[in-house]
């Protein structure tokens, strides 16, 4: 077995065999789960809570516009004083009182009203109250005009566009944030993982300075062997923990393809009406079947190139990032003195996942998009973020995918080139926290 | 080829440091060198050089007469001053990846620790983990390691710190053991009196340069300055002391025993001694008389004003 292959082993065994390890690979899918269905638990009983508001209406107005409905519900006064009022609803410990003086006309009695609480009042008991108030008003000013009510009703109502290419394809409301939003976790996946494997590296870099087997172990390979060895080492350990995972989400999105009685060949069928697509079978469509649409078209994305493009630029970031990782881990003694270093690394994959999420998410073709899908240092990310709305025509122009793996295959074997220089220097240094001028140094000795 | 190793004018800078300065060196075959000097002369750097860790700026190493390459670091075994293992491995499987590093196969590895964990008793080991070693069994395991594929070249740096006595000795007749089994051996101390007994050559190694190297015996031989201790137990002779300071160079002397014996250091102008023994003999019962051999620390710091002197 050749010396890199022999540390490889090393590193991997290492990383697998250790307890944390194992611990982590099988609780974190369980505690996702757990975040899940708590957040979920948490958003119902928030919803379950009913606040109680008072109305005392002393106008002849807005009678009965305030009905009760989920979480908010309506109690009238009646022939009281505003004080009285409002220390009954403190008494009973009621959410807010409502009150709407008696005035001359609507317009008048609504600028007079006020909505008193104990604490300053949530924004969405606001939107209620202030939706009621308008739509009275507009009809009171319709009516005005000499707008019946039946005659409102019937102009009154929503319309959704719908949207295709011109190929003919349907497009659904929302697809391209669905989109983004899977290439989002995908580069959101690379993010977490050059922080967490990166990490990994730099502490067993660490451990091999402070444990001083690092000269024996020199004595034997070339430090760069050794330090290729333990970033490959420690990948396998993750890929290996990815793989767990993803067999693991593969079965269990089996188990839910079977419970909820989803039928992905009804899917495929759901998609070739698009360009003779009707209103009337528009409206005829049940719930269900837009639910088919869009699992459709989940379907649909290019999930094999999706995975494979992952592949590549998680290898190639995941290479840049914790070479770095190693050269730190080899300038320190301690994990305490890794701070100062660290930061500058982890800012561009901040700014990757920021860029991406605010910026790919609206336009994922936009110049800003295609900026920091092209610079190294965050194009995993971002291209990632991009690439779910295919290649070539309607999604990422040839040229840009083949100029950004280009350009972060040349900073991958530059970086791993700087890296492997501080590296070399850095293992055989004991003592002292060194400065980036130090670091500097060493790249020439 | 009579010399394992050859360092030829070997310089090295890290920035504005000079941490070593045309050092040449010729290290015989199947010997014990010790490599001498304090901490920061230049040692360790010249070591990580041989093990080819850092490279030197100028000059050139040679392998049993060829230029180093890194074939040869299987040839070399190294004992660091810095010295540990992966403290969560355990022990076997540890000493198992080491020896593959070192180019051992996997099954041949195996059975040369066996032989080694059973010569040094600690078979029982193998399963333990590092941490769970005390620093002394530690150093044992560290020891195993570096011989185990069987080098032509051994470099021990700082060999006994961290050892209680009784392992120095047993690893101490280990290495003996290897000379006699014909392997090489370069010690790098700074605690000059502890490979004294065990080095047949010696390099000083002062401020990056060397300042001196050759045979230990001849050194020895050529540092000597004819000084003796004598003792000798009095037949009541009066004026003897006078007499021998009048004829020879006394360094220091005192009687003991109320005035039974008398205790002086000579210094006599050539090696010679029929003189000084003519002059003794019927004054007493001769019950000392050694030369005073230089130590190797005295040699060094007698080298080292020297040297100034004719800066």
């Amino acid at each position: 077995m050749s010396k890199l292959a022999l540390i490889i082993k090393r590193e991997y065994l290492a990383k697998v065999r250790n307890k944390s390890f194992v611990i982590m690979t099988f609780l974190s899918p369980i505690l996702m789960v757990g975040m899940i269905v708590l957040i979920a638990y948490l958003t119902k009983i928030n919803d379950d809570d009913i606040k109680t508001i008072g109305v005392l209406n002393e106008s002849p107005y807005f009678t009965n516009k305030f009905k009760s409905n989920g979480p908010i519900s309506y109690l009238d006064f009646r022939e009281v004083s505003l004080e009285s009022a409002k220390d009954s609803i403190v008494n009973m410990g009621f959410y807010g009182l409502l009150y709407i003086p008696d005035a001359s006309d609507m317009e008048e009695a609504a600028s007079a009203s006020y909505f008193y609480t104990q604490d300053a009042p949530g924004s969405s008991i606001i939107d209620v109250l202030e939706t009621v108030f308008t739509k009275q008003l507009r009809l009171q000013r319709l009516q005005d005009l000499g707008v019946s009510v039946a005659d409102f009703d019937r102009v009154d109502h929503n319309f959704d566009i719908k949207t295709a290419t011109f190929a003919g394809q349907q497009n659904l409301k929302g697809l391209n944030e669905i989109k983004a939003f899977i290439g989002g976790a995908f580069g959101y996946l690379i993010m977490m993982f050059i922080i967490i494997y990166g990490g990994f590296v730099m502490r067993s870099v660490i451990e091999e300075k402070t444990s001083r087997i690092i000269e024996v172990i020199i004595s034997s390979v070339k430090p760069f062997q050794l330090m290729l060895g333990k970033i490959i080492g420690t990948s396998l350990a993750g890929i290996t923990q990815f793989a767990i995972w993803i067999f693991s989400a593969t079965i269990l999105l089996g188990v839910v393809i079977a419970v909820f009685d989803i039928d992905p060949s009804a899917l495929n069928a759901g998609a070739e009406n698009a360009p003779g697509f009707s209103g009337a079978a528009a409206y005829a469509s049940t719930a269900d079947s837009t639910m088919q649409l869009y699992a459709n078209e989940l379907f649909k994305i290019p999930w094999a190139m999706l995975i494979g493009f992952f592949m590549v630029y998680f290898v190639l970031g995941y290479f840049i990032y914790s070479s770095i990782y190693a050269a730190i881990g080899a300038a320190v003694d301690n994990e305490t003195d890794t701070q100062q270093f660290i930061f500058p690394i982890i800012l561009p994959l901040m700014l990757a996942i920021y860029v991406g999420f605010f910026s790919v998410f609206n336009n994922p073709h936009g110049p800003i998009a295609v900026g920091f899908s092209l610079f190294p240092l965050t194009s995993p990310i971002v291209m990632l973020m991009r690439l779910p709305g295919g290649i070539g025509e309607g999604g990422v122009p040839l040229w840009q995918v083949i100029t950004s793996i280009g350009l972060l295959i040349g900073t991958f074997i530059g970086i791993v080139w700087l890296a492997a220089k501080i590296y070399r220097v850095g293992i055989l240094m004991y003592g002292k926290k060194p400065t980036y001028k130090e670091l500097f140094k060493w790249l020439r000795y | 080829m009579d010399n394992i190793l050859v360092a030829r004018e070997v310089s090295k800078q890290f920035g504005k440091h000079i941490a070593l300065n045309k050092v040449s060196l010729e290290i015989p075959k199947n010997s014990i060198y010790g490599l001498l000097g304090p901490n920061g002369a230049g040692k360790t750097t010249l070591i990580r050089i041989i093990n080819q860790i850092t490279y030197p700026d100028q000059g050139s190493v040679f392998f049993d007469g060829k230029p180093l390459e890194s074939k040869h670091v299987a040839m070399i075994g190294y004992l660091p001053e810095e010295r540990g293992l992966y403290k969560s491995m355990k022990v076997g499987e540890q000493a198992l990846y080491l020896a593959q590093l070192k180019g051992l196969s996997k099954t041949e590895a195996k059975a040369r620790l066996k032989y080694w964990f059973d010569r040094l008793d600690i078979g029982d080991w193998w399963h333990k983990k590092v941490q769970e070693l005390s620093k002394g069994m530690a150093q044992k395991i560290q020891f195993i390691v570096t011989v185990l594929h069987q080098p032509k070249l051994l470099i021990f740096d700082e060999p006994f710190s961290g050892f209680d006595p009784i392992n120095a000795n047993i690893i101490k007749d280990e290495i003996l053991q290897l000379r006699e089994n014909g392997t090489s051996i370069i010690f790098s101390t700074h605690r000059m009196e502890s490979v004294e007994e065990l080095c047949d050559y010696i390099a000083l190694i002062h401020r990056s340069e060397k300042i001196l190297d050759g045979k230990l015996t001849d050194i020895k031989q050529a540092y000597k300055n004819n000084i003796f201790k004598v003792g000798l137990g009095l037949k009541n002779v009066n004026g003897l002391l006078e007499d021998l300071h009048d004829n020879f160079q006394i360094l220091h002397s005192e009687y003991i025993e109320d005035g039974q014996q008398l205790n002086f250091t000579v210094q006599l102008p050539n090696s010679d001694t029929g003189a000084l023994l003519a002059k003794l003999s019927g004054k007493g019962n001769l019950n000392n008389f050694t030369e005073t051999i230089p130590s190797t620390n005295d040699i060094f710091i007698q080298t080292i004003q020297n040297k100034n002197l004719y800066e």
